[in-house]
């Protein structure tokens, strides 16, 4: 693909460009629907919010470094269990760490998480939504039948079990969430497989002499993405949520690890006392899952007109 | 239930549940813990190891290994737990009327919230009551439950005293009526013990209040959009040129049509908080299948892990079978 026109220079000019009802080139009609998209996305307010929680919590976990005010791990053992302060804004642990920097620094972990799970479920739950749609036949029947049993299962049970084989850790949390999660993307990339496989260019395709794996990679995959992006979103609370609860059941990051859930569960004894150690980090984990809930609703809206406007 | 279709219902259900055994046989598998270590002890002669693998039939090839398995599974032996030395099945049997206990009457705070709040956020479509009952629905997904139930002991039990501490009863109150059912509110209401009984509720209502939450997030949103689906149907014009009352419209005829796909959103919904348990009895020292679970968890007890695991799942696959064949069975539509 290369660039036909170069952009004009003017903001009129280039929304214009991006407007235009008859593109010069694939790219400009790519960007234009982006671009037409982001137009209809902008107005939505409470997606906007959730966009915006999320940026703050990209920026946060990028110059984590520099927003904690103290080290997320060591141990001031004197300013144990202070309450909120202009010292210490949210107050410290049990062992007086500074509440506030281990939030900031956990972001970091949050989004490992979310994007190792994001990385595996995607690929996996393509490859074999697409594959067996495309191929149809028992290779549909043998993978959408292994499909539906990973769906019947119980998530938070099974990625239970599964973190108690390979032992607590955050890289096992993380395979243990992905492995119960792929399963909805398999069945959405398959049903979206068996609508594109019947369309005149699949066919023009493989009159041209494309093998299957190519039809597959190069024109199937793509055309799933947007539903798989905004599933992706609208699970994210959930995953974050299940991580956090294997933390908080000891499960997952390990101390000094500040991981949220963790956190939540080491300060469960001084609830009573010293209300704001179990109670933070809850704030935070709360926050970014309603974040991504609403960005998600926000792209649902935009991206799939026949769900929208509700 | 026409014959061939039978068939196929249960040979999916069959099929699944080997799935289901097969994976926690796996993870039996790759568990770094040695079973016949821990059944011996690390100080046994290398004969009495050998001696107790042969019994415990692990020199037998993996296949072979996984059909004595199922066999076990499916007359109900999961094993010995470590922990207390029981079969595991005792176990699960005395836990579980709890799980069902705090699960139902979850469910039930659910339905009684949730369906009123759908049906009002889709005659308000679009105004205020609408915003105030997906915000709300919203908070209940983003929240992470044993956060909640954290902060809800926080404020009803320490600040404000509504409500007793963690467990099930006081502490004065245990064993004063005799267990039949296991669910204290039914043993209590039989022994006609009412003061355990509300001992029983208080303890409950709490827990059950915040995992109900979760599920009338669901259902609200659920009836929420088939409402919506259902006013905008000619027949709820029809209605109203009748002359009927807009609450007979809303609350019989279009309310009355979703009645079927609401009864499979509680099933899933049912089967969720079943799961969803196992944080809630953590936080709130639930004696119930989510807490033995996680307890045997950390004492590396992988028996009882997988019993539980098996059974939650049964019952999870069940429930979610169930909502299928009720959808079938209530829909004529959907009959074929």
């Amino acid at each position: 693909m290369t660039m036909a026109r170069r952009s004009p220079v003017n903001e009129a000019g280039v929304r214009q460009w991006l407007l235009t009802e008859t593109p010069a080139s694939p790219r400009q009609a790519q960007l234009g629907r982006f671009y037409a998209s982001w137009l209809e996305f902008r107005g939505n307010p409470t997606a906007m919010i959730g966009l915006g929680i999320i940026a703050v919590l990209l920026l946060t976990a990028l110059f984590a470094p520099l927003l904690a005010t103290h080290s997320p791990t060591a141990q001031v053992l004197v300013d144990r269990l202070q309450p909120p302060s202009a010292e210490h804004w949210l107050g410290t642990d049990e062992l007086g760490r500074d509440i506030y920097s281990r939030i900031v620094h956990g972001s970091r972990i949050t989004l490992y998480i979310i994007g190792i799970v994001a990385v595996i479920v995607g690929p996996v739950g393509l490859a074999v939504g697409t594959i067996a749609g495309y191929m149809g036949g028992w290779v549909d029947k043998v993978l959408m039948r292994i499909t539906d049993i990973f769906l019947a299962f119980p998530r938070l049970i099974l990625a239970l079990a599964f973190v108690a084989a390979l032992g607590p850790g955050i890289e096992n949390a993380v395979i243990a969430i992905a492995i119960t999660v792929w399963p909805p993307y398999a069945r959405m990339a398959r049903a979206e497989t068996l609508t594109i496989r019947q369309a005149d260019y699949i066919a023009a395709v493989r009159i041209q002499g494309a093998s299957s794996a190519r039809i597959v990679g190069r024109h199937v995959v793509p055309m799933c993405m947007s539903s798989l992006i905004v599933r992706l979103t609208l699970d994210m609370a959930g995953i974050i949520l299940t991580a956090a609860g294997l933390g908080f059941l000891g499960l997952g990051a390990q101390p000094p690890l500040p991981e949220w859930g963790a956190m939540i569960s080491s300060g469960r004894q001084y609830l009573l006392e010293q209300w704001w150690v179990a109670t933070m980090p809850g704030l935070a984990i709360f926050t970014v899952s309603l974040g991504f809930n609403l960005l998600g609703d926000g792209l649902r809206d935009v991206l799939d007109p026949r769900r929208g406007g509700a | 239930m026409p014959f061939k279709p039978f068939l196929l219902f249960a040979g999916t259900l069959f099929l699944t549940f080997l799935g289901l055994v097969f994976v926690t046989f796996m993870i039996g598998r790759v568990v770094p813990i040695d079973p016949v270590l821990a059944a011996v002890g690390d100080r046994a002669p290398a004969d009495v190891y050998e001696q107790t693998r042969i019994e415990m039939g692990l020199h037998l090839p993996l296949w072979q290994q996984f059909f004595i398995y199922v066999r076990d599974v499916l007359s109900g032996d999961f094993g010995k737990s470590v922990l207390t030395a029981q079969p595991v099945l005792v176990d699960i049997l005395r836990v579980f009327p709890a799980t069902l206990e705090l699960a139902t009457v979850a469910v039930l705070i659910g339905l009684v919230v949730g369906i009123p709040s759908g049906v009002v956020a889709a005659v308000y479509h679009g105004r205020w009551p609408d915003h105030l009952v997906r915000f709300f629905g919203l908070v209940g997904y983003s929240m992470p439950v044993f956060w909640l139930g954290l902060l809800g002991l926080l404020l009803f039990y320490a600040k404000l005293d509504w409500v007793p501490g963690p467990g099930r009863l006081d502490i004065f109150y245990e064993d004063l009526v005799p267990a039949v059912t296991g669910v204290i509110l039914i043993d209590a209401a039989l022994a006609g013990d009412w003061e355990v009984w509300g001992n029983a509720l208080s303890h409950l209502i709490l827990p059950a209040s915040i995992l109900g939450y979760y599920s009338l997030a669901y259902i609200s949103r659920m009836t929420r959009s088939l409402m919506l689906e259902q006013l905008s149907q000619e027949y709820v014009t029809t209605a109203r040129a009748k002359g009927l009352s807009e609450t007979r419209v809303i609350w019989v005829h279009a309310l009355g049509n979703t009645a079927v796909p609401l009864i499979t959103v509680v099933a899933l919904s049912y089967a969720t908080l079943l799961e969803g348990s196992v944080l809630t009895e953590t936080v709130f020292a639930w004696p119930g299948l989510g807490l033995y679970i996680t307890n045997s968890l950390l004492n590396a007890d992988m028996n009882a892990v997988l019993g539980g695991t098996i059974v939650v799942g049964v019952v999870f696959i069940g429930l979610n079978l169930l909502s299928d064949v009720l959808y079938r069975t209530l829909d004529p539509r959907a009959r074929t």
